[in-house]
């Protein structure tokens, strides 16, 4: 407890119970259920977890661009803390506030899974760098040039000054999304929210990217949220990971102690599901069935469904409390409660 | 699969891996799925509602009328409608009447003069003896389903001629809804040929047939068919007009639904089923039949109710200017031409009431194809 | 784009070229040949006696006896080159003297529409996206249902009633008795545009409708793309990204469909001309077939094809300059 209130200080973002919902016509439908995360200045952490786990959603509440008919729970709490030191509690803000729109962009910027559809077909690359930066810095319109182009050169991008008249279409997969990672980061943000920007690109490619990632944030001094669903790629960049399924974390720690030593059965058979050069001639292990629909969400543990160990009369009665294995390291699992018990 | 980019949304469906509804669900027919999605939709149903009742009360005219719609009364010319109701001056019974109408010349204009005489009623009884007619054309009869004894009954009015509007305009309902029904039809077998050789095969024949559909696509519709109705020889029978409309109909009909139809196979040709079925060898004639027909009938069935409107509101205007159907025979539009002029209607208003009709089979069509696209679009639940 | 340019014109040459075969073929239609129809014109009446010889005559006159390929190969050489589009008989003149400056006043009426259908469509129905679900939504929804289901011609009866009943004022005509014969001046045209209103205001009834229904659902499209979530991202503001995103995409689908708006209009054109008793090309068409003067026709259906085709060529250059993409696809 007095370790977590140190580390308070520097962290950038701390959410608290976040609880997100969805009105829909089917009712009204749970993606994130009471989840705890938080960035520290300058480090990277990972969100992993499947299609439907809750991942996206809870990230993109961070900048409140959830659709209309979302929900975020009263009780929820999301402190930024602003480049002027402040600390904003992000769920109490208007969306269409003033505040909230220096701290878009200007403070925590996003980058999408599908760098095609992130940026509009009728505009140049250019006009879209050039919006970004002027909407953030007090700049004329001949110096946000100047930055776009130098951002361009910066993301990897030959002929930059070419690039920067040329239209989305035009650019190449790869060349597309360091476009959209010179748009976040020509507004100079202290969090760059990385959604799957990797997901869509050959691996190659998706190396390039990976590494372009990292040194940017090295010289930059930027906090990372990466979100993927490849344990793989996460390894790569993540300080820190957290481990979602179906709106709940399922198990959080340091990446070292996620990748060696999985607690969570999920997180174990999301590691075995990696193909990895050392262990040919292995099978890859699927995990059996399919993610339950947030309508039918299961009661109890959200895996125990999928899980080859549950418990039952144990696991699909009640979610289990966390079990702190160290100071980063924390699982929810009820295999893991009754030793710690 | 959809390009909404938001953070993955729940899946709207419900789970329905284990129920009882989920075998159903997976055992259903595209029909059976298609029906399902539809009954939710209520105005659709309405639609459907409102279109089989004007089917039937127009299969059934000279039943639900009281007259036949040749009879003409030379005193009671342009009467206005004599509304049913329960009670007048001396109270209220059970037994619905109208009131009574009297007829008198009026001695400026030498004119004959109806009017409503509010202290005579005149009982509705059901079941009545009238005027014999044949039912479906076939089946001699002379019960009508509502009557008076004495007077007469005109509950839409009459027109110039003194015929009942009501009894006419159901027989207009008839043959405006049969002349849609057989023109769609036949633009759909045309459509289907032509589109259907387009979309399957490509090559100069989808390039021919481009260009002919585009040709009468940009040739203004209505002008078009005015263009081939004027051809009509003036000694042609009524009869013969009728369906040499339904061809005209047809003819400018098809390369909507042709155009449709093809490009709808050309996205389905594609698809990895069919790509599959011809790596095994299957013949055109199997693959169309067997993998392509099925796939797409729903959208099929769709377009033609979307098609049906713009078949009913190309006759009526057709026949309001009088290069469409002609009396005798009675269509919307061939009645609406006594409301062609703002004098007409000044005089008369209730010759407009076939206008009514009009507008609510076209909404009730457009209604109805809305909800059974909706209900077809796999993608939307 | 002279590339561009000069493909469009051709694929226009080339699509005019076979809607006038389709016409002629249509002006060909009517039982009867056209020296027949003449000559009943002509001496009706007059108690002559038309001999055989006579209309043999008429034939050879109006070159009738000659192959159809050959009479539409003149027919069209006229047009093309001399701008002779025949005779009417009707009229007892040439086709050209009695389109004359009608051709002027159906632009006035197919412009005034558009402008009318353009100006209200695209702002409600961006509107109405924005809202979607609300009451307005609604409301605009069923007004398009009732745009399509109430055809244009029976909207000009029942204004029409309207307002001899309750204003006591009749709409018809396009000119007010003192300017009917008057030639041009700045009082006429005034007087003009003030009788084109209420017809513009019918004819764009269903088009505004239509366009309501696509401006809607485009920018509704729009509106859920990443693109404009990405733009928010950034920080811009609601209103501004608004317009420079989806707003911006919504208004190519109607631009594409220029044309398809001119066929709509000058399809209902000729109804709505009589029910209002407008002198342009519509009423004049009508008439003329009525009348089976089928050069007449011919030259009017011909004309506001045209129209139409050139709407659509004028789409197409629109839409090159305002979307990127189409210039990558036409290279």
């Amino acid at each position: 407890m007095e370790q977590s209130k140190k580390s308070t200080q520097d962290n950038l973002l701390e959410v608290k119970n976040l609880k997100i919902s969805f009105k829909t016509d089917e009712g009204i439908v749970t993606a994130v259920d009471g989840i705890d995360f938080s960035v520290r200045q300058g480090q990277t952490l990972g969100i992993v977890g499947e299609s439907g786990s809750g991942k996206s959603v809870s990230t993109w509440s961070i900048m409140r661009l959830l659709p209309k008919n979302s929900i975020i729970d009263e009780n929820s709490s999301i402190q930024f803390q602003r480049k002027s030191g402040k600390t904003v509690e992000i769920t109490k803000l208007k969306t269409k506030s003033k505040e909230l729109r220096e701290i878009r962009g200007g403070e925590v910027a996003l980058i999408f899974q599908e760098p095609m559809s992130s940026f509009s077909p009728v505009y140049t690359i250019g006009n879209q760098i050039m919006e970004a930066v002027l909407q953030h810095r007090d700049v004329t319109d001949q110096e946000a040039e100047e930055i776009a182009v130098d951002m361009l050169d910066r993301v990897g991008i030959s002929n930059p000054r070419q690039r920067f008249k040329q239209y989305p279409f035009e650019l190449s997969g790869g060349m597309r999304q360091r476009a959209m990672i010179a748009v976040a980061l020509s507004m100079n943000p202290s969090l760059l929210i990385a959604d799957e920007p990797t997901t869509s690109l050959d691996v190659t490619i998706q190396a390039q990217i990976l590494e372009l990632m990292n040194e940017l944030q090295k010289d930059l001094g930027m906090s990372i949220i990466f979100i993927t669903h490849n344990l793989g790629v996460i390894a790569q960049v993540a300080d820190e990971i957290e481990v979602m399924y179906l709106g709940k974390i399922l198990e959080r720690g340091t990446t070292k102690e996620i990748i060696n030593q999985p607690k969570h059965p999920y997180t174990k058979a999301l590691i075995k599901a990696i193909p990895r050069l050392d262990h040919l001639g292995e099978r890859l292990t699927a995990i059996q069935g399919d993610i339950p629909s947030p309508l039918s969400r299961p009661v109890g543990c959200p895996f125990y469904t999928r899980c080859d160990d549950v418990i039952s009369g144990v696991c699909d009665v009640k979610m289990p409390e966390p079990t702190h294995l160290s100071d980063t390291h924390t699982v929810y699992c009820f295999l893991h409660e009754e030793k710690d018990v | 699969m959809t390009s909404n980019n938001y953070p993955t949304l729940p899946p709207p469906e419900k789970d329905l891996n284990e129920s009882e509804e989920a075998k159903r669900y997976y055992s259903a027919s595209q029909f059976q799925l298609i029906w399902w999605r539809f009954k939710k939709r209520r105005i659709a149903k309405i639609g459907a509602l409102v279109l089989i009742i004007m089917a039937l009360s127009g299969l059934f005219a000279e039943f639900f009328g009281p007259y036949t719609g040749t009879t003409r009364v030379s005193e009671s010319v342009l009467v206005a409608p004599q509304i049913p109701r329960f009670c007048n001056s001396e109270g209220c019974t059970l037994r619905p009447f109208v009131p009574s109408t009297i007829s008198k010349r009026n001695p400026e204009t030498l004119r004959m003069e109806t009017k409503v005489d509010p202290s005579v009623r005149r009982d509705i009884y059901f079941f009545v003896e009238g005027e014999p007619y044949e039912l479906l054309g076939f089946f001699p009869m002379n019960t009508h389903l509502f009557g008076v004894e004495e007077g007469t009954i005109h509950i839409f009015g009459t027109d110039s001629l003194g015929r009942d509007l009501y009894t006419r305009t159901l027989i207009a309902t008839r043959t405006s809804l049969s002349i849609g029904i057989i023109g769609v039809i036949i633009a759909f077998i045309l459509a289907l040929i032509i589109g259907g050789a387009a979309g399957y095969f490509g090559g100069w024949i989808d390039y021919v047939i481009q260009r002919l559909t585009e040709i009468v696509r940009v040739i203004p519709v209505i002008p078009l068919y005015m263009g081939l109705a004027a051809a009509f020889p003036k000694e042609w029978s009524s009869s013969q007009v009728y369906f040499a409309m339904t061809l005209i109909l047809a003819l400018v009909g098809w390369p909507t639904l042709a155009r449709r139809i093809r490009g709808k196979l050309l996205s389905l040709r594609g698809e990895d089923y069919v790509i599959a079925a011809n790596l095994a060898g299957a013949s055109p004639s199997r693959i169309i039949g067997r993998h392509l027909l099925p796939a797409f009938s729903s959208y099929i069935i769709v377009d033609l109710v979307i098609s049906f409107p713009y078949m009913l509101l190309s006759e009526t205007a057709l026949s309001f200017v009088g290069l469409g159907l002609r009396p005798p025979t009675v269509s919307w539009g061939v009645l609406l031409q006594d409301a062609q002029t703002v004098r007409a209607i000044e005089q008369a208003p209730w010759l407009f009431i076939p206008a009514l009709f009009v507008v609510v089979a076209v909404l009730s069509f457009t209604v109805l194809g809305d909800g059974l696209r909706d209900a077809a679009d796999p993608y939307q639940v | 784009m002279v590339k561009f340019l000069i493909k469009r014109t051709l694929g226009m040459v080339v699509t005019m070229f076979f809607v006038s075969i389709m016409i002629f073929v249509i002006m060909e239609l009517p039982p009867g040949d056209y020296a027949e129809r003449w000559a009943f014109r002509k001496f009706s009446g007059t108690g002559a006696q038309i001999t055989e010889a006579d209309l043999d005559n008429i034939r050879a006159n109006f070159g009738l006896d000659r192959p159809a390929p050959e009479r539409y190969l003149t027919w069209i050489k006229d047009i093309v080159l001399h701008g002779d589009f025949g005779q009417a008989f009707a009229f007892q003149t040439s086709v050209n003297n009695v389109i004359g400056q009608k051709i002027w006043l159906t632009l006035a009426i197919l412009f005034s529409t558009l402008i009318i259908t353009y100006t209200i469509s695209i702002p409600v129905g961006m509107y109405a996206a924005v809202r979607q679900n609300s009451v307005e939504d609604h409301a605009l929804t069923i007004f398009s249902y009732l745009g399509f289901a109430l055809p244009n011609f029976l909207l000009a009866l029942v204004l029409l009633y309207i307002m001899t009943t309750y204003f006591g004022t009749s709409v018809g005509g396009l000119f007010s008795p003192e300017y009917a014969d008057e030639p041009w001046s700045k009082g006429k045209v005034l007087d003009l545009l003030s009788h084109l209103i209420i017809p513009a205001i019918i004819l764009a009834w269903s088009a505004t409708a239509f366009q309501l229904q696509t401006v809607r659902a485009t920018m509704l499209d729009e509106l859920n793309t990443l693109s404009v979530t990405a733009a928010r991202a950034r920080g811009v503001a609601e209103w501004k990204l608004l317009i420079k995103y989806p707003a911006r995409l919504a208004i190519n689908p109607v631009i594409s469909t220029m044309g398809f708006d001119a066929n709509r209009i000058f399809s209902e054109l000729p109804i709505v001309a009589l029910v209002l008793g407008l002198p342009e090309l519509g009423g004049l068409l009508l008439k003329s077939y009525l009348d089976l003067d089928m050069y007449v026709a011919g030259a009017i259906l011909l004309i506001l094809t045209f129209m139409i085709v050139f709407m659509n060529f004028l789409s197409d250059i629109l839409l090159a300059f305002l979307d990127p993409r189409v210039k990558l696809i036409e290279g």
